[in-house]
């Protein structure tokens, strides 16, 4: 996992936040948050009556300038939250800047346009070092690519035409070699224009849970603003009358502002996490379903398993000695370049001592795999080696008289059943023994799949291999089911039947004949080496292509959630406290009965009321950190993260702000402010 | 605690408990019409009452429908009523020498509405207002009809809960009637002939005069009392037939009346809470609302008779302690017969079930008392509460405890499996609204305005603030239950606490049953380990502080100028 933690308060980013704080206090623009729009009205209505006039200046005065901080500081944190994005996207757009492309021409001749007007259908090429123009499918030819400017990797990838490979995103660079590239996309709608629009945040649409939420927080706040507007005539019934400085101040610290403040600014910045660990989240919507996610689909290998399998075990048949066995299965894969091959060449070297042979010295003709024989092997010096799959090699062996000795039968079928491949291997005509190539399961794996279970999210494992095979993968790993001998139909019906139980499911995948499950699923991953067709399908794109992203993808979303639910429940936790403050403050005058209320043996009325504004006002600057960090995840259960979420936002909740307003209003009578 | 009053407390309870799962059973047979051990007597009645009224029982309504039926139906009730009573004086069974109070249209139309609503909130005196005529065809029967009703609401809102991908919650009318014949009807004929056996008079009879010791004349009501008595507790609606309610001696005669009437106000309502576990397949999702319930229920309970038994303290140098020769605490206001253990236990069941139905005089607890009696008006009338709507109202305010437990797990808020989306939440916010828009508005009002302050005649101050908010959050809560001491047949609080009656039952109605509708309409997620678990100790205890900080948020500055204020500057 390569997170690469940022520091929160960077200069540059704090520097252009408090500008935009400013902007944003253009009401047209508050009124997307009620909340805040209120305390702006609020803070608007103080000033108007700070400038008739009348006694107490220097406390409404105070307030009103607090009440502004507090509107300003909700704005700082959305801008904050932005900021980051906003910096990527200054970068991205470099890698944007016009260049000049090689559009083909129906009659063959090459013509220099701009990028900016390449359409979609135009066919271009580009040579080593030259920037692809746009996004686009490679028609001919292999090149190295740099796609640093997306991915942040400075590693050149291979990119090719035909195959999962083919597609090459707009702004990257050749290396070497060149490509015919046909673009696939028109101006503005490119990979990276999107990729810009998602990471500032320009579309950014408010989620469904977000909205959910705006709409309690809103409801609260009516509720609040009818207390605190009846309390008026109460209090005139009671022959307390307040003044209006002081019912905005009850009003703006009861109803929900640190939310209210904060709740823009930790959906940018789960948003901004997800970029940050590569993964460009298509939509909001995408992020809360990941964290509903109920069932993840894993693709075997890469995921699960590491990208192929490895030799484990020769098993030589009765009569041959290991090292002859060892020996052969190492001479029939010296040219063998598969992944699987030079496994083969590493044990015989680590477990019998064969070092690599220069076989130039010998007459060695090597038999190349083919789909028709589907064997490999090498002829030398007369003798003849090939080894293959069991049936290709019985049938290979029968063909000539011989077959399949019971014990090299019974070893094929043992190694069958545990899970692993067996490869034979034989020498002139005759089967010397079986290899043992087995999947090798990632470290770690098993305790990731144990964690998620105990957040109740249901693991399946998809693979092309037999039920024996995948059935002893899945038991290694710990997966809680798999889908054996996968068809890009039976993904999409396991999909589909998930979804009618009513669970929500993720998956990852990249070739084409993924698509339609990326697109069924309710987190579709698509690697970013995919084809255009898996990237367009799915509703979020892994920069790094790792499949294992997706359990951190599933934990992004939930910390989002948490976040959200932690500090609306801190919010209204607080409300307790800063009525305990005000409360009293308001009719002590009238009544000193009521001073009893004052538990927190605050020193005069205004410093009370003064103190409360002020902690409702910092509070906000407080935790920013902590709405764009999220709040602390930990792998558990929902009995268990419930109860310490609720010590921590909801009792911490009640506790903090009686010991903040108490501190505060220690440091404002010494200063003499109240 | 003395060992009386703990024994009947204990004993409350355990009969509850012990009734909740046999009759939530029962109530879900009706609802689902699927036999019963009444069929045979009621079923030949509903097809009859189907036919003539043309009910296809097995056409299904959406939530809106149902809604619709349902305000129909209360406002056909309502104006049946309002000319019943209207038209009293040409009924039978009308004695103009006692029915001195006028029904003026503002009157009638606010009883009219309070029974309609199963407020039964009483502007006048039973004894000197109602003719036998009204209290029987008129009144009587709207306790039945609109109690009816609620429970069809509860049982619809239940389905909603608990169905998937369905548009529908069921047919009000096809509800309606069972409540009435298998529930209400049986219910309320045991139960009347147990108090008639108890002393409860049930006869058509004018006043009597009888000469008293002292040989001054005395006129004693009576009539046909127990037919009322039973049906105004088990409908939850608590409008007694003589002014004085559950303290007359024909109203509530003995000690074992009174327990018995408290037992037919809370035992359907606590029923609910396991139907709707039933019908949802996890009956401890109903246990645990019912246990929140009971916790808030007892909680209540021990502190009103902590705080009656403490007495006043401007008492100085009296003796307030419960002996043998005497109850001690604060027994103005009270029935001797009662005493604080049995007034203490009928103020906390009523205040919580919309039932007005009171046996002492609030007006006179202690305000700390008194404050805790408010309190249950105000937070929403789900402990327990009136019959069906009791149910919804509790869930609905559950709602915003799920919310944010729901996000604080990491998922996207879901209760029962069904999803708290945007749409839901605007149901949820907009019934949590309600009560705080009606009764601080109305209450705002009554303070600043001539008229309002004009129906302060026996108390002023922090008293007279607490008597007005007792009022308008008893109409609201569709209680009906007084503080006393404000006169309140006025226009003014006629037409006010009328309108503030309706916004109470049909304000909240509309938007549960929307919400039930949306619920219906979802599919459900299966839970798992990391779905929010609603049925644990850690949610009961959320959702109780929950419910508690949200009642307290809204109105802590009216609670602290009404009985804060009072405790705080007289002590009492």
């Amino acid at each position: 996992m390569a997170k690469k933690k940022k520091a929160i308060w960077e200069w540059k980013i704090v520097g252009r936040a408090i500008w935009d704080a400013l902007l944003k206090l253009n009401p047209h623009k508050m009124m997307g948050n009620p909340v805040m729009f209120v305390v702006e009205i609020g803070s608007v209505i103080t000033t108007a009556l700070l400038f008739k006039g009348g006694s107490a200046f220097k406390f409404n005065l105070q307030i009103t300038l607090w009440l502004w901080f507090t509107v300003l500081f909700a704005n700082f944190a959305e801008a904050m939250a932005e900021g980051r994005g906003k910096a990527q996207a200054d970068t991205l757009r470099k890698a944007r800047a016009e260049t000049i492309a090689n559009r083909i021409l129906p009659d063959g001749k090459t013509e220099q346009v701009p990028s900016s007007k390449l359409r979609s259908g135009d066919v271009v090429m580009v040579s080593a070092s030259e920037f692809i123009p746009s996004d686009g499918e490679i028609l001919e030819g292999v090149a190295s690519v740099d796609e640093s400017a997306i991915t942040g990797e400075s590693a050149p990838v291979i990119r090719e035409a035909g195959g999962d490979r083919s597609a090459v995103t707009g702004g990257t660079r050749v290396l070497s070699d060149w490509l015919k590239i046909k673009i696939t996309s028109n101006p503005g709608e490119t990979f990276l224009d999107r990729m810009i629009a998602l990471v500032e945040g320009a579309e950014r649409q408010k989620t469904p849970n977000e909205i959910a939420l705006n709409i309690l927080l809103a409801g609260l706040t009516i509720i609040f603003l009818l207390a605190v507007v009846t309390l008026q005539p109460f209090a005139i019934y009671s022959g307390s009358p307040q003044t209006v400085f002081v019912l905005v101040s009850l009003l703006v610290c009861l109803i929900p502002t640190t939310i209210g403040g904060l709740l823009s600014a930790i959906g940018i910045a789960g948003m901004d996490r997800l970029v940050q660990h590569n993964v460009l989240a298509m939509s909001g919507r995408a992020v809360e379903a990941a964290g509903d996610v109920n069932t993840l689909l894993l693709d075997k290998t890469g995921t699960i398993t590491l990208g192929n399998r490895q030799a484990a075990e020769f098993v030589s048949a009765p009569g041959i000695t290991a090292a002859q066995m060892a020996d052969a299965a190492q001479l029939s894969s010296l040219a063998d370049e598969t992944p699987e091959g030079r496994s083969i060449v590493v044990l015989a070297k680590e477990r019998y001592g064969l070092r690599g042979r220069d076989l130039a010295a010998h007459e060695a003709q090597f038999i190349p795999f083919t789909a028709q024989t589907r064997m490999s092997g090498v002829n030398l010096d007369g003798r003849e080696i090939r080894k293959g799959a069991v049936d290709a090699i019985s049938k290979y062996l029968s063909e000539h008289g011989t077959g399949l000795p019971k014990e090299v039968q019974s070893a094929v079928e043992t190694i069958a059943r545990s899970g692993g491949t067996p490869l034979v291997v034989a020498e002139n005509r005759r089967a010397l023994g079986v290899i043992h190539l087995k999947d090798i399961v990632k470290g770690g794996m098993k305790d990731r799949f144990d964690q998620l279970r105990a957040m109740g999210i249901k693991t399946v494992m998809i693979t092309g291999d037999n039920p024996l095979t995948a059935a002893a993968i899945a038991r290694e790993a710990g997966v809680d089911d798999f889908l054996a001998e996968a068809t890009p139909k039976d993904k999409m019906d396991l999909i589909r039947n998930e979804q009618k139980q009513g669970k929500l499911v993720a998956m990852t995948g990249d070739g084409t004949n993924d698509a339609p499950a990326l697109a069924q699923a309710d987190v579709g991953v698509a690697m970013n080496t995919g084809t255009q067709a898996a990237k367009e399908a799915g509703n979020m794109v892994d920069l790094d292509s790792n499949p294992t992203k997706l359990i951190e993808v599933v934990e992004i979303g939930k910390q989002l959630l948490m976040t959200r639910g932690a500090l609306t429940t801190f919010s209204i936790s607080n409300d307790v406290a800063k009525y305990f403050a005000i409360i009293p403050a308001m009719f002590a005058g009238t009544f000193p009965v009521l001073n009893a209320l004052n538990i927190m043996g605050l020193q005069t009325p205004q410093s009370a009321v003064l103190s409360a504004v002020i902690f409702n006002a910092l509070i906000i600057i407080a935790l920013i950190p902590l709405a764009l960090r999220g709040v602390k995840y930990r792998p558990m259960g929902a009995a268990a993260l419930l109860r310490r979420n609720l010590w921590i936002y909801g009792f911490g909740g009640i506790v903090v702000p009686f010991v903040g307003i108490k501190l505060i209003d220690m440091v404002i009578t010494r200063a003499g402010m109240a | 605690m003395d060992l009386y009053s703990a024994l009947q407390y204990v004993l409350f309870l355990a009969i509850v408990t012990a009734l909740v799962r046999p009759l939530g059973g029962y109530l879900e047979r009706v609802f689902s019409r699927t036999p019963t051990v009444l069929d045979r007597l009621c079923l030949p009645i509903e097809r009859l009452i189907y036919r003539i009224t043309a009910v296809d029982p097995n056409v299904e309504m959406t939530g809106t429908q149902y809604a619709t039926c349902f305000v129909f139906f209360g406002l056909v009730g309502t104006l049946l009523l309002y000319a019943i009573l209207r038209l009293q004086a040409f009924l039978p069974w009308f004695f103009p020498e006692y029915h001195t109070t006028q029904l003026s249209p503002d009157l009638a139309s606010n009883v009219a509405i309070s029974f309609s609503t199963t407020t039964t909130w009483q502007a006048y005196g039973g004894e000197n207002t109602m003719s036998y005529f009204s209290q029987m065809v008129g009144l009587c029967a709207q306790n039945f009809l609109a109690g009816a009703a609620g429970l069809a609401v509860g049982v619809a809102f239940i389905r909603g809960l608990a169905r998937q991908c369905s548009g529908t919650l069921g047919n009000f009318w096809v509800d309606l009637t069972r409540a009435l014949l298998w529930v209400l009807l049986p219910g309320a004929l045991i139960g009347a002939i147990l108090l008639v056996w108890q002393g409860v008079p049930m006869n058509f009879r004018p006043y009597a005069v009888a000469t008293s010791v002292e040989h001054s004349q005395q006129v004693i009501a009576q009539g046909p009392v127990a037919a009322l008595e039973i049906i105004k507790n088990l409908g939850t609606n608590g409008g007694g037939f003589f002014n004085a309610n559950g303290a007359h001696p024909y109203e509530n005669p003995t000690p074992l009346t009174n327990f018995l009437e408290m037992l037919a106000i809370v035992l359907l309502p606590a029923a609910l809470t396991n139907t709707l576990g039933r019908m949802i397949g996890q009956p401890r999702q109903g246990w645990l609302l019912y246990w929140v319930m009971i916790f808030l229920f007892s909680m209540g309970l021990i502190f009103v008779r902590h705080f009656e038994q403490r007495g006043n303290p401007q008492f100085g140098g009296v003796d307030l302690q419960s002996s043998s020769s005497q109850s001690g605490g604060n027994m103005e206001g009270k029935e001797v017969r009662f005493g604080i253990g049995g007034s203490a236990l009928t103020a906390v069941v009523t205040s919580n079930t919309a039932t007005g139905s009171t046996n002492s005089m609030h007006d006179s607890f202690t305000s700390l008392g008194g404050l805790v009696l408010l309190v249950n008006l105000l937070l929403g009338e789900l402990v327990f509460g009136g019959l069906g709507t009791g149910l919804y109202s509790m869930v609905m305010a559950a709602a915003i405890a799920v919310f944010l437990a729901g996000l604080m797990v990491g998922r996207t808020p879901e209760y029962l499996g069904k999803k708290i989306g945007p749409a839901e939440n605007k149901m949820i916010m907009l019934y949590a609204l309600a009560a705080p828009f009606f009764v601080l508005s109305f209450t705002a009002v009554a303070v600043s305005s001539k008229a309002g302050l004009s129906g302060l005649t026996t108390n002023t101050g922090p008293h007279g603030l607490t008597e007005i908010l007792f009022a308008y959050s008893s109409c609201f809560a569709n209680n009906g239950q007084s503080f006393a001491g404000l006169s309140a047949n006025t226009v003014f609080y006629n037409l006010t606490t009328a309108l503030v009656m309706m916004a109470g039952r049909f304000g909240l109605a509309i938007p549960a049953l929307a919400f039930a509708g949306m619920f219906a309409r979802q599919k459900n997620t299966p839970s798992s380990l990391g779905t929010l678990p609603t049925d644990s100790l850690s949610f009961g205890i959320l959702l109780t502080i929950s419910l508690i900080t949200v009642t307290a948020l809204s109105y802590l500055p009216a609670l602290a100028l009404g009985p804060v204020l009072e405790r705080s500057v007289f002590g009492t």
